[in-house]
């Protein structure tokens, strides 16, 4: 065990808080789940763009820095302690950028990364339908082959920032004949194509931070599949891995927000709820477990082993644990725990974890039957 | 960077588990229950010895295998998975580290490393694991002191968990004082063994589980297959991966004489104690009654981790710890 970063690993630390310090917005952006707010985090991430900061682990032709996997985790830790925006780019650079360089041919990968890691292009996911929410494999969006194309039919819904976006990563029953996992096809389709029509609505939280997206008749080429014709459930379960996983919620991302409830115990000691230091305390080791955890998962991935279905019990643990943190701060918050601040934004907030990105009683399943072998049925 | 243990670390903990497979199994645990059983118990530690497991943490130039904390929590995590009914924990863990520490005054590193000695600790008059089986005592209070054979009686107490052997110590004779460890460092050493050996005891009540309920059929079906089983199982999978590498970070943290040190094996302590216990609570249930009885193994290894949960700090002490640590 070597838990000593190299010196270029400190020198990539310090450039990054660095820049972080002279160009995160003050004061802070608002919500980016906005039609305002979201034209603001645009900038943002334009500003990331320009200094290559958007995209850290991607290869540098594509705009990255080609930083290891050890860099992206400072990254996140730096980005999150300097109280950096939301990324209202990650479900393009988290979750279909994975898949795209895995999958994508090359000239996939030329025409699209770039314009993702710019910004150019804003991508949402359309997996869920409203009749296919954790039963993925139930949906109905059919995509038709027609001349030198496919024509899709049907609706997607909880699609985040949709109505925002530019472009839908999706997938569409391309063989009606097929059942489940067979005969989808994972599709990449841009918002402003004829048919295609978004209807944003709001959240818990009140921001519209939800679409839904209706496909009639829409005209996609043959380019927009990814991956294969059919191959779209094992396409798509490459992406479920970064998001359940490692990639879209970073270590750093809690214990900022638990240093954050560290400072507002502080602030109301004088008066403090009995019992309120205890679940400070548990906030702090939950995070640094959180923290440690992902440095043996970062150690196996840099070794050569890709992490399976163990990101299920990444994914119970970050979600449940945001969810607990929030709640040591709204009892911390007494009477005024009610004001639509941040701490009940952030608990709102919390409260998707342990629902999106599959719920947490489908990877509890998960993590019973394929990590520790119990029967399906 | 590299956060997992290092090939011949691993080495070590797979041979020290086939040797336990074979000679610690559950019969030698329940027979330890016996009072007066202790024969087949003293060859296993002299087994011990000889691995080098007994003297892990004695530098080489001192007869031992001069390695550090990293590899005993692996160890006694194996220790724990085994439910090993011996000392090992205060022995190689506390003892002999006082004892080294203090440059051997008592000139017994010797004897303890060839398994001859085996070494009971007690903090504050407290109880001592492995008293009954014990030759020699190290005993924390205001100060540490090291009794030899005939120094010391000891006056049994029966733990819930047979197998610990718990007595309280009573010197006789002056005893020999050891200078160099605080009182609080060995206390610290003991709460980061009993988090690994709580690890131990927890994977080994789960993997237990889990085959019996892949096999036990109600209702026509294994009830591994019924969803209730699945999640309080996978709650126990996910409180126990989550402590591991908690538990890692304290031993590295010993080793390295970190600063953080303190906090890190409080963090474990309360992370592997709570998951620990937790396990042992679902694993009963899922056994129905079956691990209700005492003829069932389960209960071996239940008992040894309310033991364990409770000695050297308890989650909540420790949690208490780690607040104080972070300055709230």
């Amino acid at each position: 065990m070597d838990l000593t970063w190299s010196e270029a690993d400190k020198a990539f630390r310090a450039e990054a808080r660095s820049w972080l310090q002279a160009n995160v917005p003050q004061p802070a952006l608002p919500s980016g789940d906005t039609a305002e707010g979201f034209a603001l985090h645009l900038e943002w991430e334009h500003r990331l763009y320009e200094d290559r900061w958007s995209v850290v682990s991607w290869p540098e032709r594509y705009g990255g820095r080609d930083a290891s996997l050890w860099q992206w985790v400072i990254f996140e830790e730096e980005y999150y302690r300097a109280g950096a925006p939301q990324r209202v780019t990650q479900n393009g650079i988290f979750l279909l950028a994975p898949t795209l360089f895995e999958f994508g041919t090359p000239e996939q990968q030329d025409r699209l990364l770039p314009r993702m890691a710019a910004a150019q292009d804003l991508w949402c996911q359309g997996w869920s339908e409203p009749g296919a929410g954790s039963d993925l494999a139930g949906i109905s969006s059919r995509a038709a082959k027609v001349d030198g194309g496919w024509m899709l039919n049907g609706q997607k819904t909880w699609t985040t920032r949709g109505a925002f976006c530019t472009h839908l990563f999706g997938l569409f029953r391309s063989d009606p004949e097929a059942e489940r996992h067979r005969g989808l096809t994972y599709l990449l389709v841009p918002l402003d194509a004829a048919g295609v029509t978004v209807r944003g609505f709001g959240r818990l939280d009140g921001d519209e931070g939800f679409a839904e997206v209706f496909f009639d008749d829409v005209f996609v080429s043959d380019e927009a599949v990814l991956g294969g014709v059919g191959e779209g459930w094992r396409v798509a379960m490459a992406t479920t891995g970064s998001e359940r996983g490692l990639t879209l919620r970073s270590p750093g991302r809690f214990t900022a927000a638990v240093d954050r409830l560290v400072e507002l115990y502080r602030q109301h000691s004088g008066h403090a709820v009995p019992g309120a230091r205890d679940r400070v305390v548990q906030a702090w080791i939950d995070a640094e477990a959180y923290r440690l955890f992902t440095l043996g998962t970062v150690t196996a991935i840099a070794e050569g082993h890709s992490p399976g279905a163990e990101s299920s019990l990444n994914k119970i643990w970050w979600s449940e644990m945001d969810v607990r943190l929030h709640e040591a701060a709204l009892e911390l918050l007494g009477g005024e725990a009610e004001l639509d601040g941040p701490w009940m934004r952030g608990f709102e907030f919390s409260l998707s974890g342990p629902i999106y990105a599959g719920t947490n009683e489908v990877q509890r399943n998960i993590a019973a039957e394929r990590v520790l072998g119990l029967p399906r049925k | 960077m590299r956060f997992a243990p290092d090939p011949d670390q691993n080495a070590l903990r797979d041979g020290l588990r086939s040797l336990l497979d074979k000679r610690c199994d559950p019969a030698v645990v329940r027979a330890a229950w016996d009072p007066d059983g202790g024969a087949s118990l003293r060859s296993l530690w002299g087994e011990l010895a000889e691995m080098g497991v007994v003297g892990l943490l004695v530098p080489e130039s001192d007869g031992g295998s001069g390695l550090d904390w990293e590899t005993a929590a692996l160890v006694l995590e194996e220790a724990g998975r085994a439910a090993l009914p011996l000392p090992l924990l205060e022995t190689m863990g506390i003892a002999l580290p006082a004892l080294i520490g203090a440059g051997d005054p008592a000139g017994v590193v010797a004897g303890v490393l060839a398994g001859e000695v085996i070494v009971a600790v007690s903090f504050d008059g407290g109880l001592a694991p492995g008293a009954t089986l014990a030759d020699a005592a190290v005993v924390v209070g205001d100060d540490v002191t090291f009794y030899g054979p005939g120094e010391f009686s000891v006056t049994p107490a029966q733990s819930v968990d047979g197998s610990r052997r718990l007595g309280r110590i009573t010197p006789s004779a002056p005893g020999t004082p050891l200078g160099a460890l605080e009182p609080g460092q060995l206390f610290d050493l003991g709460a980061l063994g009993a988090a690994a050996e709580l690890l131990g005891l927890g994977a080994h009540m789960l993997e237990m589980t889990v085959a019996y309920v892949k096999g036990r059929q109600q209702y026509g079906v294994p009830i591994g297959s019924f969803q209730a089983v699945k999640h309080h199982l996978a709650d126990v999978l996910v409180g126990l991966e989550f402590a591991r590498p908690v538990v890692a970070y304290a031993a590295y943290s010993q080793a390295q004489g970190l600063p953080d040190a303190r906090r890190a094996v409080s963090a474990a302590k309360a992370m592997a104690g709570d998951a620990t216990t937790f396990a042992a609570r679902q694993c009963l249930q899922c056994h129905g009654a079956m691990g209700y009885t005492d003829e069932y193994d389960l209960q071996l290894w239940m008992k040894r981790a309310w033991a364990l949960a409770a000695t050297y700090g308890g989650a909540a002490w420790h949690r208490d710890r780690v607040g104080t640590e972070m300055g709230i």
